[in-house]
């Protein structure tokens, strides 16, 4: 059996790595999106830092949402915890902390990544430089995530790192949904207008997912299509449906492994017997809204319950 | 400075051309590079070390609290030996560990070394390292000295000398076996031709060691080796040794806790796991004594685990080494080494001792304070190279503030010569230098006698003449080759 304190380490590693890896997506959609002449980029800025959580804090600090003053701030910031640069970092000191848990590989990967990280926002970067930085960055996440799957036993300790992912990733997906529902459709333009389905555009681009949607719906963009995609396709590796099916994964496997009752493993079954049965029409008629708060709130309990059931903490 | 000192590459003389034995291979290999390709192969090498991170920590306040990682400078160039020199040093070191664990033993126990008039009552038993609380005890398997250090330094063909013992917790060794991993991906051709020891087996030796150490467990029938937990305690990410720790953890398929991690459930120590508390038979602690259990040492240390040391003298569990073993260490009993060597083997120490002033004797005190600028002054109970004045490299000031040092506090420190340290080339830029190296061997001790993995760890002064080879003194590492019988 692995320390309570160790799967705490991981499955926080992997968050931040994933938490990380999502403002990475968000942050290279809302560039694409200022490219567009017709774009309002403070909103599209604005609705980035609304996403991550992190408006009032930016807005705090700072005048105006000049679009390189945003950039900095989510890359860098160092009075800022979830930047870019200290999520790595915190995603790294725990997979050093955390050393003899993971392979090798693993760890060279996320060492890697936090010294090119280090590296290149060790300064303000320029607007010509964003590029380059989310390159990079796409790809050293992708290295950790690979030497992950090729390498780490399919045991407790991946489960954890999986976990991890997972439920940020879960979270990041519905957050970036609601985002796109309740602030920018309650504030802006009709559903359906041309602007609109730009802004659809973009989220589907933050989650790396335009053109296999594109693919799949032949090109047709509609509110109803998109939920269907990033919340109930279960092929889709960043819709609800898939994160949930991976959680539960994983607090199975280790249900089976741990003689106590793991709570965890029922609240994460009934999350995803939630969104199983759901449909588009069934949600809409719930409201998308309130069915991403609920699933934003059970996903939060069952990381939760996970912290207790595993003893990360004494 | 301009000791005359022994190279170990090009002899007494330091002429080129005319290698010694052992590294006329290595220097046939050498004359055929290109230097360009050796500059870029140690760019190479701290590459893979930043990349692996193989850092040590140094501080940058007092308390502690704050750290930064920084690389240990490795060079390329191996520090080579014969099979001959090395079989001699390890008989040495085995004589010399088998020593000091019975003597260990004895003190804890019936103290004969001290009745026989040998080691002086109060060095042992007013030491700051002995531990009243270990008096009686024996611990599993009669074991103090699991893992010892030996720093030795040569000076000639065939002087080796012991420096120091570290028997506390001795670090190092997972540089031992990263630089030979390293010198292995970048140079296989040299491993190929020259019949090189290996190293790599040293956790498995450990794991086996440490096992053959387990307290006898009395709900269990017949103790399977197999299922034996081994847990490695460390300070934290914090300690300036952290990465050794989640090496050694990972190679001995140990887990690596820390005192939060702990809990004494019942009679046994257990470690909190994803599924409850479970039980840990070895505990290779990376701690110091008081850190170990705040009930019975320390009642400040957050680093312990209440009432450990009860479930250890219970006989539940091991630790390795045995709280108590840090007297070993002691500076001024370093001094009567040879007499402790004999009381217990009953023959001559095959290993040099450094003759050593005891700054308590008067008249010791009197020649060193007349020849302060020709000795190595240290602390009886320092390391890391610490507090410790070297006398021909020091400066007006220093030797002023130690002779106040020593005026006012003359039983905290002892004093050497300066030995004329043997020197190995590093690589500088694009030519070999020489440098003052010493040596330090991993030397384990079971019920089964005492195991070396031929090798060790070398430590080189990076700066010209410098004597001083500690990593938080800007000292470097280099590769050791034990070069075996054809």
């Amino acid at each position: 059996m692995m320390l309570g304190r160790t799967a705490g380490g991981l499955f926080w590693m992997f968050r931040y790595l994933e938490r990380s890896d999502s403002l990475v997506r968000m942050i290279n959609a809302a560039l694409n999106m200022a490219l567009i002449p017709t774009t309002d980029t403070e909103v599209v800025w604005r609705s980035v830092l609304t996403t991550t959580g992190q408006e009032a804090l930016f807005v705090d600090r700072h005048e105006s949402f000049e679009p390189i003053e945003v950039v900095n701030f989510l890359l860098r910031e160092p009075a800022h915890n979830q930047s870019l640069r200290a999520m790595i970092e915190q995603a790294r000191n725990n997979g050093r902390e955390m050393r003899t848990a993971i392979t090798r590989e693993t760890w060279e990967a996320m060492n890697d990544c936090w010294l090119m990280v280090d590296d290149v926002l060790s300064d303000k970067v320029t607007m010509r430089e964003v590029p380059e930085v989310i390159r990079l960055m796409t790809r050293q996440s992708a290295l950790v995530y690979g030497a992950q799957q090729a390498t780490m036993m399919r045991d407790n300790t991946n489960s954890f790192c999986r976990l991890g992912k997972s439920i940020e990733r879960a979270l990041s997906t519905a957050r970036l949904l609601d985002v796109k529902n309740f602030v920018l459709l309650s504030s802006a333009s009709d559903v359906g207008s041309p602007t609109d389905s730009l802004q659809w555009e973009t989220l589907l681009r933050s989650v790396s997912a335009y053109d296999s949607y594109m693919r799949l719906h032949k090109g047709k963009v509609s509110a109803a299509s998109i939920v269907d995609f990033l919340v109930l396709d279960d092929r889709m590796p960043r819709s609800l449906a898939y994160s949930t099916a991976r959680i539960v994964d994983a607090l199975g496997y280790l249900d089976r492994r741990h003689e106590e009752q793991i709570d965890a493993n029922k609240l994460a079954t009934e999350m995803f017997d939630v969104v199983d049965e759901a449909t588009v029409d069934s949600i809409m008629d719930f409201g998308l809204h309130q069915f991403l708060s609920r699933f934003i709130a059970d996903t939060g309990r069952v990381a939760n319950q996970i912290e207790k059931d595993f003893r990360f903490y004494e | 400075m301009g000791v005359a000192a022994f190279d170990e590459m090009n002899g007494l003389d330091g002429a080129s051309g005319d290698r010694r034995g052992c590294y006329r291979q290595y220097g046939d290999w050498y004359d055929a590079e290109d230097t360009r390709r050796l500059r870029s192969k140690v760019r190479e090498a701290r590459s893979v070390f930043r990349t692996t991170g193989i850092t040590f920590n140094t501080y940058e306040d007092e308390n502690q609290s704050s750290s930064t990682e920084r690389l240990i400078p490795f060079d390329i160039v191996p520090r080579i030996l014969t099979s001959g020199e090395w079989a001699d040093v390890a008989k040495g070191l085995e004589q010399r560990v088998s020593a000091i664990n019975d003597f260990l033993f004895d003190v804890y126990h019936d103290a004969e070394i001290v009745k026989a008039g040998v080691v002086p009552e109060t060095l042992v038993f007013g030491n700051q390292g002995y531990l009243p609380q270990m008096a009686g005890f024996s611990p599993p398997g009669n074991v103090y000295t699991h893992i010892v250090g030996v720093d030795l330094v040569r000076t000639d063909e065939d002087e080796f000398y012991v420096l120091e013992d570290n028997a506390r917790t001795p670090s190092g060794v997972s540089y031992m076996l990263e630089n030979r991993e390293t010198m292995q991906r970048m140079f296989p051709e040299l491993f190929a031709d020259l019949n090189i020891e290996p190293v790599r087996n040293y956790p498995s030796r450990l794991r086996a060691s440490l096992e053959s150490c387990m307290a006898a467990d009395p709900q269990r029938a017949t103790p399977n080796n197999n299922d034996t937990t081994i847990a490695l305690l460390t300070p934290g990410v914090h300690n300036s040794a952290y990465y050794e720790h989640t090496f050694l953890a990972s190679k001995l398929g140990a887990a690596l806790v820390e005192a939060h991690d702990l809990r004494i459930a019942g009679s046994r120590l257990t470690m909190r796991t994803t599924g409850g508390y479970a039980p840990i038979d070895v505990l290779y602690r990376r701690v110091d004594d008081d850190f170990l259990d705040p009930l019975t040492f320390r009642p400040d240390s957050m680093l312990g685990v209440a009432g450990l040391f009860d479930i250890y003298r219970a006989g539940n569990l091991t630790i390795a080494n045995a709280p108590g073993t840090g007297l070993a260490d002691d500076k001024a009993l370093y001094s009567y080494m040879p007499e402790i060597i004999k009381f217990y083997s009953g023959t001559e120490p095959l290993l040099k001792n450094v003759h050593t002033w005891r700054c308590s004797e008067p008249d010791s005190l009197a020649y060193v304070l007349d020849h302060l600028d020709e000795l190595v002054v240290k602390q009886v109970n320092g390391s890391g190279g610490y507090g410790m004045l070297v006398g021909p490299a020091a400066s007006k000031r220093d030797l002023a503030r130690f002779r106040r040092k020593l005026i006012a506090k003359s039983s905290e420190y002892v004093a050497q010569p300066t030995l004329a340290l043997s020197t190995v080339p590093i690589f500088k830029q694009s030519e070999l230098v020489p440098r003052h190296v010493d040596l330090r061997p991993f030397v384990l001790t079971s019920p089964n006698g005492v195991d070396i993995v031929p090798g060790g760890l070398t430590r080189v002064a990076l700066k010209k003449g410098s004597l001083v080879v500690n990593s938080s003194q800007g000292g470097g590492t280099k590769d050791t080759w034990v070069l075996a019988d054809d």
